[in-house]
């Protein structure tokens, strides 16, 4: 099952290929085809998951290179279900929202959205290291292309460099890879995970891990490239590199790092919890100097992906079942954030805010809209984004009240961010004569975001079946990092 | 004197002669035939080693290099061709756009 | 069924909330207005029905009747569970009371006050959410659920402020008051996290019952706890030093001026005191600090009210500095004292905020330049006679606020400071001075207002409202005459209602002198008022009797030039960082390593690549080189090894 809803995105996008140029509305809808039968696989994994179960489960295997123990293995447990879930979910949202944005060599477009598809599925759900590090590297090849092809004025720049950097990050992260598996004789992820106590305090393995993760995150200080990827992307890029690629860091995070080096965790701990609360910090008052739109939302991610590993590294079941529902929560308001602003630049062809400004008049609709993402962004209660940032911090109050302290400054700098940047936008005097004549959003870009709001109120309101499927395999986790239970 | 030699000698006269014509040549053509010349030195010393000591690995060998430079000649003189069509000259030092 | 009702006056405002929503644009305006006021006085009969039958319920026995569990976790993670839960204690009884009951009346109102907006439906939807956020609020069982409704109350706050957002400076007071009630939630969130730490739970009834078992040993946490409960406070009821956004709040439409910035949302801070008052017991020392804020508000915000000419600007400081006078009775222990003033404050406040409206709005209908401001009390004057109904209303709200004798202020507040004068003779003498200046302002004000001739041409033309803004008035007025009734000192009626939900409760015969003492304060300051500006003013522009005081006006008029300070330290200083970091750290630090790194491969490329010659001789003899060292070192350093 799980390779299936893996590779469907991969035959749909042979057959886009097969497809002759000019047949556009074809391979939209082969595209959004291949995406929804994904989606709809991964809905029969999730009704049909055991949620007490704390291991891995639809585990799927066979030979691949048996000589160096590396197998084709893939699974999912209560850590990866709903990145799995995220990722199916938002693909065919996203490519719904792809038709007003790109208007050139479509055929290319949509094959690479579906390779995209399932390198990032293959990451949240392979069980091999091996296996595991070629979704990984794979999964840069067609962000790199989508980027590079349909984005703004910088966009070699900015794809070149979300390249490097993020390569060069995973370098050290092969060669822990390569050398873990063969002192082991396998990359089988649980015996590797079973054996842990191997390398569990070392340190240089860790970091070898940690950096290739934390700039993917990224976190401060290795955000740089997030900013300009995202601006140059186009709005389905943004959309896909903040709510799915980002989280490949954090999820690397607590597969990797936490379940192999265990004993190195609880010693590198304090050094991440002040990396992610500094970048907390750093990022919401750096993101409230941008003049444009999606520079703004790509450094408020730099501040919320902090919130992430803060939960990650308090060792505890609140701090992890935190961060892994607020990578949801995330992928849900900073993608719908991503989608909004795409909306308003197919018409006004800006991101500078000082150009805009007063448009609530004239799209009262779409004010709305992007008033409710602006508010699961600033962590309103009732939303989605509270919960989650609610849990992590009570979760790092437990393990460190000190950094916890100032993490809550940052409640303070979302507000005045966001409200800045909604201002900026929407409230006061019309600056451009341009603005006056916008037209509200039409239904179909309603329905692209309306389950991202829907979903937003849903957690905000009843987060219980979420905490619920992750919990047993975050005990299960944290019991193998050796803290105490609470 | 043993009898592998003098076989071991010209082999080497003629890889050096080659490798002189490669070195010095500016003839496209020419260079081409001096690596001809240092394919089939190298035949030769496979063949007296192989006569010396009564293995046929080193026949072997030369009938592979045979065929290898049989495809080369062929892909050889096609590129030359091309590139003398493409350019009118043969002057490998005329063909600098690799340079840094 | 039993628990719908219970939380239906929550959701009947949804209701409303869902209802205009989705067909507001379809509809009239009367029935958008009426529809969201409807709900509104559902809320209220509900909260009226479940007020009956808790009353009904014997004393002991009330401090659980009301306690619901829907059933519904909200979140339920590791330790952590909250979940749907609502109290309905003789406390939040009253609060609900007050808050559907002058949010109804304000509903009222509204429909004539908001006539012809363009967002007609967009305004109800907001006052309707935020009705049932702060239903949400004082129904909370748990301290996270009263997060939300505390949080939402500040959100509705943000967008009724900056209604009319095409004026930015409405937008960024909306914004201001958002930013700095998030200082005050960001020290609300640590108490929190604290106070789940501390006790395990997060619902009122298991933290109290933690505070009782934890004795000595939970001290210094509930020491941090309330202190960072008060912060909250702080910036939810506008005590010093998080203040500032109150009187820019003003911006909104007055209505909701009167609702949220006076009657209901603002006291949410002494309401969270009074429900937490088993912790603030419990901490002494935060106690103490706590009253004498409460004092200094009061005073310093009663002397900034003195001289401003807004005819809302004053009410804005004039609630900031009673807010004061409850706080400091929080502080001083008297919950009744606090929760009684919350209740008669809310009836007369929100009675001047409306007749103040009433005045706004028939200035502005029937003036129509734009060019002079028509809440500037120097562009009015002389209104008695225009506005004869408006007038007594108002008369009758600014006598209260004096506290006058019968008037619901006056009760009130004689049991505040009779507290103070018994147990903190420091904040006794900060009220009395700023009970000095209440009178006075309010005295100035009804001079501005009412009496003197029309300084302006709108003053002169002024016509009384329509009566679905008038009706609203009167009762609120009723309200005021009779509210000091529900405490009468001796009799005590609330403080023995109040008493299981918010501690012991004693009431004493009325204390004559003291009485008289503050009413001739309140007289003395009216008739001061009164002398001073009954010349002052014969055209708009002339200057202020009181500026003659030199520094002391301009401390007043400039409220103490703390928005100054806050402009020029705070603001610029977190402008000034931001755009540091932005351009010099991250764009020059930190990515200049990053394209650095980038820049260095390069340039070792391009020093390289002189290497590589094209010629393909010069490659040929590179390689006859290298063949050559090698062999060489093989030749040598196997003759080494042989």
């Amino acid at each position: 099952m799980l390779s299936i809803i893996t590779f469907v995105p991969l035959l749909g996008a042979l057959l886009i290929a097969a497809l002759p140029r000019t047949a556009v509305s074809t391979m939209r809808l082969v595209a959004m085809l291949a995406a929804l039968a994904s989606f709809i696989g991964s809905l029969g994994v999730l009704f049909n998951f055991d949620p007490t179960h704390a291991g891995y489960q639809f585990i799927e295997a066979a030979v691949w290179i048996p000589q160096h123990g590396i197998g084709y293995k893939v699974g999912v447990d209560g850590v990866s279900i709903w990145l799995l879930m995220l990722t199916t979910f938002l693909f065919p949202i996203v490519i719904a929202a792809s038709a007003g944005a790109i208007h050139e060599r479509e055929k290319e477009y949509y094959a690479l959205m579906l390779l995209m598809e399932t390198a990032t599925l293959g990451v949240f759900l392979a069980l091999d290291m091996f296996l595991f590090y070629v979704f990984w590297e794979f999964a840069l090849v067609p962000m790199y292309f989508i980027i590079g092809i349909w984005g703004g004025a910088r966009r070699v720049y900015a794809s070149i460099k979300f390249f490097i950097y993020t390569m060069a990050g995973s370098a050290l992260m092969l060669v822990a890879i390569l050398f873990m598996g063969v002192t082991a004789g396998t990359f089988d992820l649980e015996q590797l995970a079973a054996q842990n106590s191997v390398w569990s305090a070392n340190t240089l393995l860790f970091l070898a891990f940690a950096i290739a993760f934390i700039i993917k995150v990224p976190l401060f200080p290795f955000h740089s490239w997030l900013p300009d990827a995202h601006t140059e992307a186009p709005t389905p890029g943004s959309v896909i590199l903040a709510a799915v690629l980002l989280k490949m860091g954090a999820y690397g995070l607590i597969r990797f790092n936490l379940s192999l080096f265990p004993e190195a965790s609880r010693q590198l701990a304090p050094l991440m919890i002040a990396l992610s609360v500094i970048g907390i910090l750093y990022g919401a008052i750096v993101a409230f100097a941008q003049s444009d739109a999606k520079r703004l939302i790509a450094y408020s991610s730099v501040s919320h992906m902090g919130y992430i590993v803060l939960g990650i590294f308090s060792l505890n079941q609140l701090g992890v079942q935190g961060a892994l529902l607020q990578m949801i929560n995330h992928g849900l308001s900073t993608g719908g954030l991503f989608m909004m602003i795409g909306y308003l630049y197919e018409r006004r062809h800006t991101r500078e805010m000082a150009r805009l400004g007063g448009i609530w008049a004239q799209m009262p609709l779409y004010g709305a809209l992007m008033l409710i993402f602006v508010l699961s962004s600033a962590g309103l209660p009732a939303l989605n984004g509270f919960v989650g940032e609610f849990v992590i911090l009570q979760g790092a109050f437990q393990a460190n009240p000190l950094w916890t302290a100032f993490a809550v400054l940052g409640m303070v700098l979302s507000a005045v961010y966001l409200l800045t940047f909604f201002q900026k936008i929407f409230l006061g005097e019309s600056r451009d004569a341009a603005n006056d004549t916008l037209t509200d959003i039409n239904r179909s870009e309603v329905l692209a975001v309306a389950p991202l709001i829907v979903l937003c109120f849903v957690i905000g309101l009843y987060s219980l079946p979420f905490f619920n499927a992750m919990s047993a395999s975050v005990n299960n986790l944290l019991a193998a990092v050796g803290v105490v239970m609470r | 004197m043993d009898t592998v030699t003098p076989f071991v000698l010209l082999s080497a006269i003629l890889f050096a002669l080659g490798l002189t014509g490669v070195l010095v040549r500016r003839n496209a053509l020419m260079i081409f035939m001096s690596i001809e010349l240092m394919l089939n030195s190298a035949n030769l010393a496979f063949v007296a080693f192989a006569r010396q000591w009564g293995r046929l690995d080193g026949q072997m060998f030369v009938f592979f290099i045979m065929t290898v430079a049989a495809a080369e000649v062929a892909v050889g003189l096609a590129l030359i061709v091309t590139i003398f069509r493409a350019r009118r000259s043969t002057n490998v030092d005329d063909l600098a756009q690799l340079k840094g | 069924m039993n628990q719908l009702l219970f939380i239906s006056p929550i959701l009947f405002p949804l209701l409303g909330v869902l209802i205009n929503t989705m067909l507001g644009r379809r509809m009239s305006e009367k029935a958008i207005g009426w529809l969201a006021a409807w709900m509104v006085i559902a809320s209220f009969a509900i909260s009226l029905v479940l007020f009956a039958q808790l009353s009904a319920a014997p004393a002991e026995a009330r401090l659980t009747w009301g306690a619901i569990d829907l059933g519904i976790p909200w979140i339920q993670a590791g330790a952590l569970n909250v979940s749907f839960g609502f109290l309905i204690d003789p406390l939040s009884a009253t609060m609900m009371l007050v808050v559907s009951g002058v949010g109804a009346l304000i509903h009222i109102y509204s429909i004539g006050y908001m006539h012809g907006d363009p967002r007609f439906a967009r305004f109800f939807v907001y006052l309707n959410l935020f009705v049932a956020s702060m239903m949400l609020l004082v129904m909370a069982d748990s301290f996270l659920l009263l997060f939300v409704g505390w949080e939402l109350v500040g959100l509705c706050s943000y967008l009724l402020i900056g209604f009319w957002f095409k004026n930015l400076k409405n937008a960024e007071a909306g914004r201001k008051a958002f930013v700095v009630n998030r200082i005050g939630d960001a020290a609300f969130i640590l108490g929190i996290l604290l106070t789940f730490v501390t006790f395990g739970s997060l619902t009122f009834r298991d933290v109290f019952a933690g505070v009782e078992r934890g004795g000595e040993s939970v001290q210094a946490a509930v020491a941090a706890i309330t202190l960072l409960l008060f912060i909250g406070a702080t910036g939810k009821s506008a005590q010093i030093p998080l203040h500032v956004w109150l009187p820019d709040a003003m911006a909104g439409p007055t209505p909701v001026s009167a609702l949220i910035h006076a009657a209901t949302m603002v006291t949410a801070g002494i309401y969270m005191m009074a429900r937490n008052h088993v912790l603030f017991e419990a901490a002494p020392s935060t106690q103490a600090l706590v009253a004498i804020v409460g004092a200094l508000t009061a005073l310093t915000a009663g002397y900034s009210a003195l001289t401003q000419f807004d005819i809302k600007r004053v009410l804005a400081y004039s609630t900031i500095s009673q807010l004061g006078f409850m706080v400091a009775a929080a502080g001083l222990g008297a919950y009744v004292a606090a929760m009684f003033h919350l209740v008669t404050h809310a009836f007369f406040k929100a009675l001047l905020f409306l007749a103040a409206g009433s005045v706004i709005h028939a200035l502005e209908h029937h003036g129509h330049h734009h060019a002079v401001d028509p809440q500037d009390m120097r562009n009015m004057g002389g209104l008695r006679a225009k506005l004869p109904l408006t007038f007594a209303v108002f008369a009758i709200g600014g006598l209260a606020l004096a506290g006058v004798p019968p008037l619901a202020g006056f009760f009130s507040k004689d049991e505040i400071v009779l507290d103070a004068l018994k147990h903190n003779p420091l904040v006794f003498i900060l009220l009395t001075v700023a009970a000095i200046f209440t009178a006075f302002y309010v005295g100035r004000q009804l001079m501005m207002v009412f009496f003197g001739r029309p300084r302006s041409e709108m003053a002169e033309q002024a016509h009384e409202s329509p009566a679905v803004m008038t009706a609203p008035l009167l009762a609120l007025a009723a309200l005021t005459i009779v509210g000091g009734a529900l405490n009468l000192p001796g009799v005590g009626t609330l403080g023995y209602w109040l008493a299981p939900a918010v501690d012991e409760f004693k009431t004493h015969p009325l204390d004559v002198g003291l009485a008289g003492a503050f009413t001739l304060i309140a007289l003395g300051g009216l008739a001061g008022a009164g002398l001073i500006y009954r010349h002052a003013f014969a055209a708009p522009d002339q200057a202020d009797p009181l500026s003659r005081l030199g520094l002391l006006y301009r401390l007043s008029l400039n409220a103490w030039y703390l928005d100054r300070l806050y402009q020029a330290v705070v603001v610029k200083g977190f402008y000034t960082l931001s755009s540091f970091l932005a351009s010099v750290l991250d764009l020059g630090g930190i990515d200049g390593l990053v394209n650095g790194a980038g820049r260095l491969a390069r340039s070792a490329g391009e020093w390289l690549r002189g290497a590589q010659t094209g010629f393909v001789r010069s490659y040929g003899l590179l390689m006859l080189i290298g063949v050559v060292v090698l062999v060489t070192y093989f030749l040598v350093a196997g003759a080494n090894v042989r």
